[in-house]
């Protein structure tokens, strides 16, 4: 073994070996420190609910989902940065509308033409690249419950965002190292990313403008006669 | 002629006064009595209101003593607001140095973030104190502070030609704030994060003057809360209740993030904007950001080597 082999081997080492038994270590250590808090006259005298994790409200957004509660401990990034499966949360379907197969239960019936859908997905208005883009650029035709990729391969629902990165590879590169998108729950532990299609509509993309939250208050709108000092 | 002798001043003596003797020990006497009276009231009184009376800063508690004191703070928060608040000491993660990015061609300056925070860290509602201000700017101007509002309330966002530029606390390393401090109340965590010791706090507000963004708060009146809407979750050194008379700013949410969490304004953008991380770890989004995008921050000229980055992401 050459001597700089060294410290990658026992890098190797530790996060294969070592690194599982980081969260049993985290719990005995948090168990330690409850134990510490527990012997004196602290005292919550009802459990604490957890907080609710601030995310924005659903009706301002695309159906989100609502986060689990995350038990937060470190694991090493790189760990999960060179592995080709992120942690992403359950696509927003509309509802009822997954598995596909339910009403497209027959691979050979499909229509390629592009044309105007009048009986069902009406809802769906194509706003996305060149007015040439079909349901099937993406959709697999023969079995609707999985994407295509425009080589061929077939990926889930979960795995969308390497369908997107076919165009947008700087994006999908980018949403890879944590730069572009979202992330819901630890910075250096459990995280949901939340795909593509999490934020934006696949069929029209393009964020919609949004109503702002409330301005803060002007200094001359500050009364402080009106203010009940205490 | 002669000369009228200086009338000389009257000198209070060095020698020690003497101890024995009958009229001039007044002093003595009164310095024994007010001795006598402080013990019997200090032994009168019980080992809490003693220790409320000789409470230390926070830098200065042993573990027993901050201990203590944090269930007193908790029955207190109890007694006054009707709550049953956690307060944390988590102190700072080792080899954790928390920095933030904000990407500005991102930003639609929709506020969803000043008021998660508000929601988060238990600010005032009225008086209203808010850490995050969203700046509206013309993109013609680029990043001008002279042509830039936090007021702006169109019925929509992005308005056409401009961009948007939240400002808060910029976490210094060299903090302008912390120099001033005549108290030590304020001071640069381990992990980086500037800290206000609220009981430390003498409200001079030297600190507002001294920091050049704008993100410290002055609480002029007690805080109102919404009872059903105090968050129970809190640290010590931050959104714990405040009292009045104190200075306030951005704490990078010390409750979520040294217990591994994002801050709730990463969690509330609803484009992405924010990134969060640790600064000493090369794979963090932090860090990437820094290594692959256009970063900036604000104010360089003044020397403030703020860990609050702006980027162009796009």
């Amino acid at each position: 073994m050459r001597r700089d082999d060294l410290p990658t081997t026992l890098r190797r080492v530790v996060s294969r070996w070592l690194m599982p038994l980081v969260p049993i270590a985290a719990t005995a250590s948090a168990c330690s420190q409850e134990a510490r808090f527990d012997d004196g006259d602290l005292q919550i005298t009802e459990p604490l609910a957890a907080p609710a994790p601030a995310v924005p409200n659903p009706a301002d957004l695309q159906p989100l989902l609502v986060p689990p509660i995350f038990e937060c401990h470190a694991v090493r990034s790189d760990d999960s940065m060179g592995a080709e499966q992120y942690p992403v949360p359950k696509p927003p379907f509309s509802n009822g509308i997954f598995p596909c197969t339910r009403c497209h239960d027959k691979p050979d019936d499909f229509n390629p033409r592009p044309r105007n859908l009048v009986a069902v997905h009406q809802d769906i208005k194509l706003a996305h690249g060149s007015r040439e883009q079909w349901c099937y650029d993406c959709h697999n035709p023969t079995h609707r419950d999985e994407l295509r990729l425009a080589g061929g391969r077939l990926v889930s629902f979960e795995a969308s965002y390497e369908l997107c990165g076919q165009c947008h590879g700087e994006k999908l590169r980018d949403w890879r190292r944590g730069v572009h998108g979202r992330r819901i729950g630890c910075w250096n532990g459990e995280r949901q990313y939340l795909l593509c299609v999490n934020c934006h509509n696949p069929h029209a993309p393009k964020f919609k403008p949004m109503h702002p939250r409330p301005r803060p208050t002007r200094p001359s709108e500050i009364h402080f006669d009106q203010r009940s000092e205490s | 002629m002669t000369v009228k002798p200086r009338r000389k001043l009257p000198v209070v003596s060095d020698a020690p006064a003497p101890t024995s003797g009958d009229g001039d020990n007044r002093r003595a006497f009164l310095k024994m009595v007010g001795k006598a009276a402080a013990v019997g009231v200090l032994a009168a009184c019980d080992a809490e209101t003693r220790e409320r009376l000789f409470q230390k800063s926070f830098r200065e508690m042993s573990p027993a003593e901050l201990k203590r004191y944090v269930a007193r703070l908790e029955r207190d928060y109890k007694d006054q607001l009707g709550v049953a608040i956690r307060v944390g000491t988590e102190p700072a993660i080792e080899g954790v140095v928390f920095a933030y990015a904000l990407d500005i061609s991102r930003c639609i300056g929709c506020r969803r973030c000043v008021h998660a925070c508000v929601e988060e860290n238990n600010l005032s509602r009225d008086p209203e104190i808010q850490y995050i201000t969203v700046l509206e700017m013309e993109k013609r101007h680029g990043v001008d502070l002279e042509h830039a509002t936090a007021y702006y309330e169109p019925a929509q966002v992005p308005r056409e030609g401009h961009f948007y530029f939240p400002v808060s606390c910029q976490q210094c390393d060299h903090s302008p704030c912390e120099r001033v401090c005549p108290v030590g109340a304020t001071w640069k965590e381990p992990d980086g994060v500037v800290v206000i010791d609220y009981d430390w706090c003498i409200g001079c507000r030297y600190c507002m003057a001294a920091c050049p963004y704008g993100a410290r708060h002055f609480n002029w009146a007690t805080p109102k809360i919404p009872k059903d809407q105090i968050n129970p979750n809190t640290h010590i050194l931050g959104n714990r209740p405040r009292p009045k008379g104190v200075v306030e700013k951005c704490h990078f949410c010390l409750h979520r993030t040294r217990n591994g969490r994002y801050p709730a304004c990463v969690e509330a953008c609803p484009v992405g904007a924010r990134k969060f991380g640790n600064l000493l770890d090369p794979n963090s989004e932090i860090r990437q950001v820094i290594d692959t995008k256009r970063i900036f921050v604000l104010k360089e000229e003044l020397d403030t080597s703020p860990k609050f980055f702006y980027f162009y992401g796009a």
